[in-house]
């Protein structure tokens, strides 16, 4: 099931979007990847992450390891702060999607800054908006799956 | 990361892993792919019809131009061969078809569904076209599907010449769809709006002749060395499902490192051209 999880994730972070809607497409991987390092972190590592990361990667063609990188980097502070995060209240695991995303943004900014070709600053900051908006909807949907299949 | 800047060492793992990508691109694509089979099938009759005329009158007039086409092809080679310069070699083309599948959101990025194991020999570096115009190279080439950079992305560069007076330029790309930059043209240089740009061959990698770009917009600042110079690209990059791929040597693929020289499959047919050259 997180298997399954992980395909849909990556196939909605390719659906063709219009180039407006482009910029404000919420991080899919990243949120199923946060959701089961909080709820499974016996199950999903950072291992998990690290290769996630680099299927994401070649899968829109950008320099192979930054995303491998970055979601190593956020697995690993959400199962560091799981048990913390577990017991937010939804809006507030909202802005810690949110402080994650923009940590994950800022490492590829760096990363793409040293190779010279920095994007704007508000694309990505547009992007772990939404990711946070999203949350919710991703959180419950989620769970819902996980309590189905009894995942733990 | 390093090594996948500077080196192409790890290509391999990369086209590893694209195979793994490649059915989530398929499934991505399937609906696309859907959509237009069964825009296909449900057309009407009529439609079909006035379809079919329009594409009898099309290909009537491309016909009419083709004859003058060959005339004034084969008038060229005798030209050039009277000359004694290099003669330009047919090129050879593949039709390939574009995924509908979103990648890096801050590049300008296709897949197309052609790879190494498809039989024809692409190469990484080969330039590609639509029926309009100049849209692009490939850059990473793996088992199934191959992933290319459009010429409007913010680190491809374009050779160009004004196809009116031959002026030579480079047109890099800006990261938006529709627009061109030209650098370095002095400010009283020849150049209108309005002009065509075509591809000038220079760097070996694109072939020479292709229409790249149209020249919308020229400001002139006295205080500045150089004319900010904008073009729109001719190629429909966001709306465009297939392409053509070009070999510009026709058979031999370039040298990677330079392309301008041609790899050759054997020593004996590297040191015909030489011959050629001084028997003439």
């Amino acid at each position: 099931m997180i298997f399954l999880s992980f395909i849909v994730a990556f196939v909605l972070s390719m659906l063709p979007l219009p180039q407006l809607l482009q910029s404000v497409r919420p991080e899919f991987v990243s949120i199923v990847l946060i959701y089961w390092a909080i709820a499974v972190p016996n199950r999903v590592g950072v291992g998990i992450g690290w290769i996630a990361g680099l299927i994401y990667d070649v899968s829109i063609d950008a320099l192979l390891g930054q995303h491998a990188l970055t979601f190593a980097l956020i697995t690993y502070l959400a199962i560091k702060l799981h048990q913390r995060i577990r017991v937010f209240p939804i809006w507030q695991q909202a802005l810690t999607i949110f402080v994650l995303m923009m940590l994950q943004g800022t490492v590829i900014l760096w990363i793409r800054g040293m190779l010279g070709d920095a994007p704007p600053l508000s694309t990505f900051m547009l992007s772990a908006f939404s990711t946070a908006l999203f949350w919710p909807v991703a959180y419950l949907l989620l769970r819902q799956l996980r309590r189905y299949y009894q995942i733990n | 990361m390093t090594l996948d800047h500077r080196t192409t060492y790890v290509n391999s793992i990369r086209s590893g892993i694209a195979v793994l990508v490649y059915p989530f691109q398929y499934l991505v694509n399937f609906p696309a792919n859907v959509g237009d089979w069964a825009s296909e099938s449900f057309s009407s009759r009529k439609q079909l019809q006035e379809d079919n005329s329009t594409l009898r009158t099309q290909n009537l007039i491309l016909t009419t131009q083709l004859q003058k086409l060959n005339f004034i092809e084969s008038e060229n080679i005798h030209l050039r061969n009277l000359l004694e310069s290099s003669k330009r070699v047919g090129e050879r083309i593949l039709i390939a078809e574009l995924l509908s599948v979103d990648m890096d959101p801050y590049k300008q990025q296709v897949t197309i569904n052609k790879g190494s194991l498809s039989g024809d020999d692409i190469y990484p570096g080969q330039p590609f076209v639509d029926a309009k115009g100049v849209m692009g190279r490939l850059v990473h080439i793996s088992s199934l599907s191959s992933t290319a950079l459009l010429i409007t992305d913010p680190s491809h560069v374009l050779p160009i010449q004004v196809n009116r007076n031959g002026l030579r330029a480079i047109a890099k790309g800006t990261g938006s769809q529709t627009r061109l930059e030209i650098p370095h043209i002095p400010n009283n240089a020849d150049i209108k709006v309005g002009d065509l740009l075509v591809t000038s061959g220079l760097g070996c990698v694109f072939p020479v002749g292709y229409p790249a770009a149209v020249v919308v917009e020229i400001n002139i600042d006295p205080s500045l060395p150089f004319a900010e110079v904008l073009a729109e690209p001719i190629a429909e990059l966001d709306r465009s499902s297939e392409i053509l791929l070009v070999w510009p040597g026709g058979k031999a693929k370039p040298n990677p490192s330079n392309p301008c020289q041609l790899q050759t499959e054997s020593p004996a047919e590297a040191s015909e051209p030489v011959k050629e050259k001084t028997a003439s």
